[in-house]
């Protein structure tokens, strides 16, 4: 997994709005010793909910509930210039006006320039012009086999897509997060089958 | 104020004025009545008896409980409202007692001020008993007790004229317990005049420690002095500018500002206190002022962040037809010791924080910029509350004991179980209506629809059930079996399904969907 060397913008799509994939991917990636910071939009929170923290590792955040896009923007940017912080989570629906490329590349000057990681997350927009150094694509895939009930959901995994980063080829991958690290995921399929197979001889 | 409660309450009521109305109290034998209405006197209701007996009277009567917090905190309020007539009010159970020494002159003598008393809290609906009289003591015991509306005044200093307008009060004028009043009907003593008549020492001896009446009686004929204890509250710091002329620009706020920061912060810094609520008011040239205030998450007094914080606040304000005044308030202080950080030039993480807060607060809205706030509630939605992360750094711990202890009767739940069960990164703040294809009564959902997309069940674990609080909702409500789906594409979803089949509480049950996994 292509990490970037210094804390920057990333910008992470999730290819279905209404998929909470991405969070999985991206939370394990995150510093819990420190507050965090998480810029949901009116609309983010209208489509596909509100974060519910016994679900996220880390209680110690501050939520933001902005109004529309531009709020949501300077929002993150306050965020970004503060150095208690561990990371700014930033979820905006669509493509709105205020999210250009002035804007991108200004929370990625800041977050470079103060060390605290900031990830854009786009619910339902286009890949447009943007200053993220690293730009994802993630979305759900069939988990992996659960041991204890085969009828149930295992561990989580996930298809990203790196389609643009700078200094690195574009890639994809399908990975699975266990105990804090990411594993490959052989192409989906094959394994799962293989593994069915051999339960039920 | 001998109606006050009654008075409060039928202001906002919406009964007819003329229903006969209760107030009661918890009282050691059942409810007892605290003020009634005009309409229930007549009808022999009285303050002080049992509300079986005054129902025994007349049934017709209507019981509502009394505010006693709500009717302390007018007194309060009235008390600050009282300072336009003396600097010294203090409250005194329920009633006020203000210090009018040099003041009466100023309402033209002590009947235009008593006047002017009436007339002011006639004016917002209270009936008010007063008197005024050379000691504290005697003043109580002539406005509750006295015969006439409004006792005619003792100029005299403690002589003959207080003592005569005494005299023909009940012993309990003078505010000895109930007890002591007992002994004394008994002992055939009804009024002051005839306690005044008896030798100090007898009386001494008869009566000692906190019923104590030879006391009593010096304190409302002024032999012994009785001050009052105002509460008198530190003036804010404060920091004030005059302008020349009228400035009508924009800029004329944030420059202002500009000068009265140091100012202000220099006061607090010599009181050793830290502004947590800041209020900018800049007075127009026709009389009325425009107000800007702000709050912090931790006391400050950082010229440079309470500038920054208010900058936007002072130049939106409205100049009209121009400011000619401006102050500054720190309306909410709190101790702030001086601090150094550390010895090298690292900021510490929690003052940035709290800065990062305020500015987002002042921005966004208190309601905006949150923290969690676990509470210790069985239905998902409820269990992670949110609190304004302004007053959360401090005051969650005070505000979480107190709920702790008005629910200890209650089943509670160890927040350990509910930390590690399952739960969704996400969570709708409305559960939304799907439709599912499940086994029925109660097997596992197969297929659903949510927001016109069919999703296939791949995976399923469950259920989870999560009662309803029976103790808190109505006692139709159903419970929740969670399933933990995914979808054929991998999409986890958290959906419920509410109630069961024959379970007593409608008809079949209804699905919803409730979070997001990620």
């Amino acid at each position: 997994m292509p990490q970037p060397l210094r804390p920057t913008l990333s910008e992470l799509f999730a290819v279905h709005p209404r998929d909470g994939g991405w969070a999985g991917f991206l939370l394990p990636q995150l510093d819990t010793a420190k507050p965090l910071l998480w810029v949901q939009d009116r609309m983010a929170i209208l489509e596909s909910g509100r974060i519910h923290p016994p679900g996220l590792p880390s209680q110690n955040l501050i939520h933001v509930e902005a109004r529309d896009a531009r709020d949501a923007l300077w929002a993150m940017e306050e965020g970004v210039r503060c150095a208690a912080l561990s990371a700014v989570i930033g979820e905006i629906w669509g493509d709105p006006r205020a999210l250009d490329f002035i804007a991108t590349r200004r929370l990625a000057v800041a977050s470079e320039r103060s060390q605290v990681p900031c990830w854009l997350v786009r619910l339902g927009g286009t890949a447009n012009l943007s200053g993220a150094r690293m730009r994802w694509r993630i979305a759900s895939a069939p988990s992996l086999l659960n041991d204890l009930d085969l009828r149930a959901p295992g561990l989580p995994a996930w298809d990203a897509e790196l389609f643009r980063a700078r200094g690195m080829p574009p890639d994809r991958w399908t990975i699975a997060c266990e105990a804090g690290a990411f594993h490959l995921v052989a192409a989906s399929g094959d394994r799962t089958l293989g593994e069915v197979e051999r339960l039920r001889a | 104020m001998p109606h006050l409660a009654i008075e409060r309450w039928a202001k906002s009521s919406d009964y007819a004025p003329d229903a006969p109305v209760v107030l009661t109290v918890e009282g050691t034998h059942g409810l007892i009545l605290h003020a009634v209405t005009k309409a229930a006197v007549e009808r022999g209701a009285r303050a002080g008896a049992r509300l079986t007996d005054a129902r025994a009277l007349d049934p017709a009567l209507v019981a509502e409980p009394a505010d006693l917090a709500e009717d302390a905190a007018l007194i309060e309020r009235l008390a600050k409202w009282a300072g336009r007539w003396s600097p010294l009010v203090e409250v005194d159970g329920d009633g006020l007692r203000l210090d009018i020494t040099g003041v009466a002159h100023l309402f033209g003598g002590e009947r235009g001020l008593m006047r002017d008393v009436q007339r002011s809290f006639a004016r917002v609906g209270l009936t008010v008993r007063m008197a005024i009289a050379p000691t504290a003591a005697a003043a109580w015991a002539l406005a509750r007790f006295s015969k006439t509306l409004i006792p005619t005044l003792s100029r005299g200093r403690e002589g003959e004229g207080l003592l005569a307008q005494l005299s023909p009060l009940h012993v309990s004028a003078l505010r000895l317990d109930a007890d002591t009043v007992r002994t004394l009907e008994r002992l055939g003593l009804k009024t002051i005049g005839a306690l005044i008549d008896l030798p100090r020492v007898a009386l001494a001896r008869r009566f000692r420690g906190a019923e104590d009446v030879v006391d009593a009686l010096d304190r409302a004929l002024g032999r012994k002095p009785e001050p009052l204890t105002a509460a008198r509250a530190d003036p804010p710091p404060r920091a004030t500018l005059r302008m020349e002329e009228p400035a009508t620009h924009p800029e004329a706020g944030p420059q202002a500002l500009e000068r009265l920061i140091p100012d202000l912060v220099g006061q607090l810094q010599k009181r050793r206190l830290g502004a947590r609520r800041l209020s900018l008011a800049g007075f127009r040239v026709d009389g009325s002022v425009a107000t800007a205030t702000v709050a912090t998450a931790i006391a400050s007094r950082e010229p440079k962040h309470l500038q920054r914080l208010l900058a936007d606040k002072a130049t939106a304000l409205d100049p009209g037809f121009g400011f000619d005044a401006f102050a500054l308030t720190a309306e909410w202080v709190e101790d702030l010791n001086a601090a150094q950080e550390s010895l090298a030039e690292e900021p510490s993480g929690e003052r940035e924080l709290a800065r990062l807060i305020d500015r987002l607060t002042v921005k966004l809205g208190r309601r905006a910029v949150r923290r969690p706030q676990a509470e210790e509630r069985h239905l998902p939605e409820r269990a992670s509350g949110w609190s304004p992360a302004v007053s959360s750094l401090r005051g969650a711990k005070a505000t979480k004991q107190s709920k702790g202890t008005s629910l200890d009767c209650f089943p509670r739940i160890k927040s350990g179980v509910a930390m590690t069960a399952v739960r969704p990164q996400r969570l709708l703040d409305r559960p939304e209506a799907i439709d599912v294809i499940y086994a029925t009564p109660e097997g596992m959902p197969r297929r659903f629809m949510w927001r016109r997309a069919v999703h296939d069940i791949a995976r399923v674990e469950g259920p989870e059930r999560i009662a309803p609080e029976w103790w808190r909702q109505p006692s139709s409500a159903r419970l929740r079996d969670y399933y933990r789906v995914e979808d054929a594409s991998g999409r986890r979803y958290w959906i419920y399904r509410e109630g069961l089949i024959g379970d007593g509480r409608g008809g079949l049950p209804n699905w919803f969907i409730h979070g997001l996994f990620g």
